[in-house]
């Protein structure tokens, strides 16, 4: 298949920082908690590559394990979203217009109606902030989200032939939401996934940034632009470093996003846009 | 009409009952004793127990929740365990930053976003519109703090037109006070503006697709007259709908950017709350946060109702 350029440029995008972050996990070249004190602030070299930061951490380093952190984040955030999200969306559509449909959509709409950022903030306040606490806030939002994607797509396939076909032929509503529903609607999840991933990262970022995400010695990306704040003028690049890899991030995953809507959806691709 | 507006109402009562009861949840029974959760660790038992009087924490939950809710329904938060002071007057004093400041990104972000939408739409497929796409695609991945930060660096400490931070208050006069929200305001805007441009375009383009609009341009009207009298009023519709969404947004990622800036506003006050663990000030903050979005849902499902006559006579 010949895949959009948008697919293509996020996938190099997003790929360079997922590398990254899958070689910390084995490598990384300095020990990121080891602290150089008489190196500190040093300019990008042959030792650094990137420098160091007002503590002397390598701050490849530390971009690489940051890259860890917010991608392990985002990631469980939207398989907590897709595993207890879809279930209900299709559980939803099977029983259409029930008392448990009700429920579920009302419910839902209760959670989009807090400002999510806040409620983020105040489970980390009350728990402690950890990056575990991180992702059950961030995955928490991301339930409604699947959930209603799930429900929508699934109400378009229940009136299709081949499923009165199964049912005929007498599967229940658990069998046919599974074996004939979720295949049909995989493609809408991918795509909804690859944009809360992405909306996932910067919700890590803001919360690690106040100071609510992954606690030090774990290096994240949004602690690293919190203590650059005060040498940005001075060093910049402590600043923009952190900055660009979240930016780049971002971007990679959502245009792998407009990307594969493209390429699942073919008819997206003749439509005006 | 009178019917939409009550089933409405109905569903802003049962939204505010609803999240009244998870926030009283998440502070008040999820952390065991908040006195001794407040006190820390060393505290004595006497402390906690002196403490636990003053919250009135010895009644039962739902006399606690009822205390709470019927409080806050007659103006009285409670008082800051560290403040010593009400928190409503805390509240009223930093609301005169968030709100102000909320109502600015909103507009440059609506100021910004429509006519670029338009343009584009109008425009679509040529190389205007690939580069503002590109554009709003960036605004989109940049985190507002990050952004912000660089707005510091490059108008406050460079090229000195705005101040760095900090907020002189609406004494020292409307434009210092302006001038002190505006890169907050820009900052908090940058990406909400991306994603209503992106919507206000394809709202358009999608509306511009309509026989109506065919039948309009047929009968003499140029493809400008077209857009602004019969497009327009239907592209709004999905437009209204994130601008709406967007407020709660900014009302959130205020509290953030308030950090960035020193503004002394309800973020801050939160963060103050949580680092002191001052529970009685952040629930009642996040109510009120919480209260003013449902609220804003609720007016824009309003304004659906006079954008769009149909919604009226459903359900």
């Amino acid at each position: 298949m010949n895949w959009p350029i948008q697919l293509r440029l996020g996938s190099a995008l997003f790929g360079v920082f997922l590398l990254a972050a899958l070689l910390s996990l084995v490598w990384t070249p300095y020990d990121v908690t080891e602290l150089e004190i008489a190196a500190k602030l040093s300019a990008p070299s042959a030792a650094h590559w990137l420098g160091t930061d007002h503590l002397g951490r390598d701050m490849l380093s530390m971009l690489m394990a940051g890259a860890r952190t917010s991608i392990a984040v985002a990631l469980v955030a939207v398989g907590i979203g897709i595993a207890l999200g879809v279930p209900l969306g299709l559980s939803a559509a099977a029983n259409r217009g029930s008392f448990l449909d009700e429920i579920i959509m009302r419910g839902n709409d209760l959670i989009f109606a807090f400002p999510s950022l806040v409620i983020a903030i105040l489970i980390t306040a009350v728990f402690g902030p950890s990056a575990l606490n991180a992702i059950l806030a961030i995955g928490i939002f991301n339930i409604p989200v699947f959930a209603r994607v799930a429900r929508g797509a699934a109400l378009t396939i229940w009136p299709r032939e081949f499923i009165l076909a199964a049912r005929v032929a007498g599967k229940g509503k658990v069998l046919i939401s599974t074996e004939h529903i979720l295949p049909n609607i995989a493609n809408l999840l991918v795509v909804q996934g690859t944009i809360q991933f992405s909306m996932g990262i910067l919700a890590e970022a803001g919360l690690s940034y106040v100071g609510l995400g992954a606690q030090p010695p774990t290096p994240s990306w949004g602690r690293m632009l919190a203590d650059a704040q005060t040498f940005f003028y001075g060093y910049p690049r402590l600043a923009l470093l952190p900055g660009l890899a979240i930016v780049l991030t971002v971007l990679g995953l959502n245009l792998m996003g407009d990307g594969l809507r493209d390429l699942l959806d073919p008819r997206l691709r003749r439509a005006v846009r | 009409m009178l019917r939409y507006v009550i089933t409405r109402l109905v569903s802003l009562g049962l939204s505010l009952v609803a999240a009244s009861l998870v926030i009283f949840a998440v502070v008040e029974i999820i952390p065991g004793d908040p006195a001794a959760f407040m006190l820390g660790l060393n505290a004595s038992e006497d402390t906690v127990a002196a403490l636990r009087e003053e919250l009135g924490l010895t009644g039962t939950l739902g006399a606690r929740y009822f205390d709470w809710v019927s409080g806050m329904l007659s103006g009285d938060f409670g008082t800051s365990y560290t403040y010593r002071v009400p928190v409503a007057d805390l509240v009223a004093a930093r609301l005169w930053i968030s709100i102000p400041l909320a109502f600015y990104a909103l507009l440059l972000s609506v100021l910004l976003a429509l006519p670029i939408g338009m343009v584009a739409a109008a425009r679509r497929g040529r190389m205007f519109d690939y580069g503002i796409m590109g554009l709003t695609q960036l605004g989109i991945a940049v985190p507002n703090f990050w952004f912000a930060m660089l707005l510091v660096v490059l108008l406050a400490i460079t090229l000195p037109i705005f101040p760095a931070g900090g907020f002189p208050g609406w004494d020292a006069g409307a434009f210092a006070a302006l001038k002190a929200l505006t890169l907050p305001a820009v900052a908090l805007a940058l990406p909400q503006a991306s994603i209503l441009a992106r919507v206000m375009r394809s709202a358009l383009i999608e509306t511009l697709g309509q026989d109506y609009i065919r039948t309009a341009r047929a009968k003499g009207l140029s493809e400008g007259q077209a857009i602004r009298r019969h497009g327009m009023r239907n592209a709004m519709i999905p437009v209204l709908t994130i601008v709406g969404l967007q407020f709660s947004f900014l009302l959130a990622g205020a509290i953030i950017i308030e950090k960035v800036f020193f503004l002394p506003g309800l973020g801050l006050l939160i963060f103050q709350g949580i680092t002191q663990r001052d529970l009685v000030v952040v629930e009642s903050v996040v109510m009120l946060l919480v209260f003013a979005v449902i609220l804003v849902t609720f007016l824009v499902d309003l304004a659906y109702a006079l954008v769009d006559p149909r919604l009226r006579h459903s359900r």
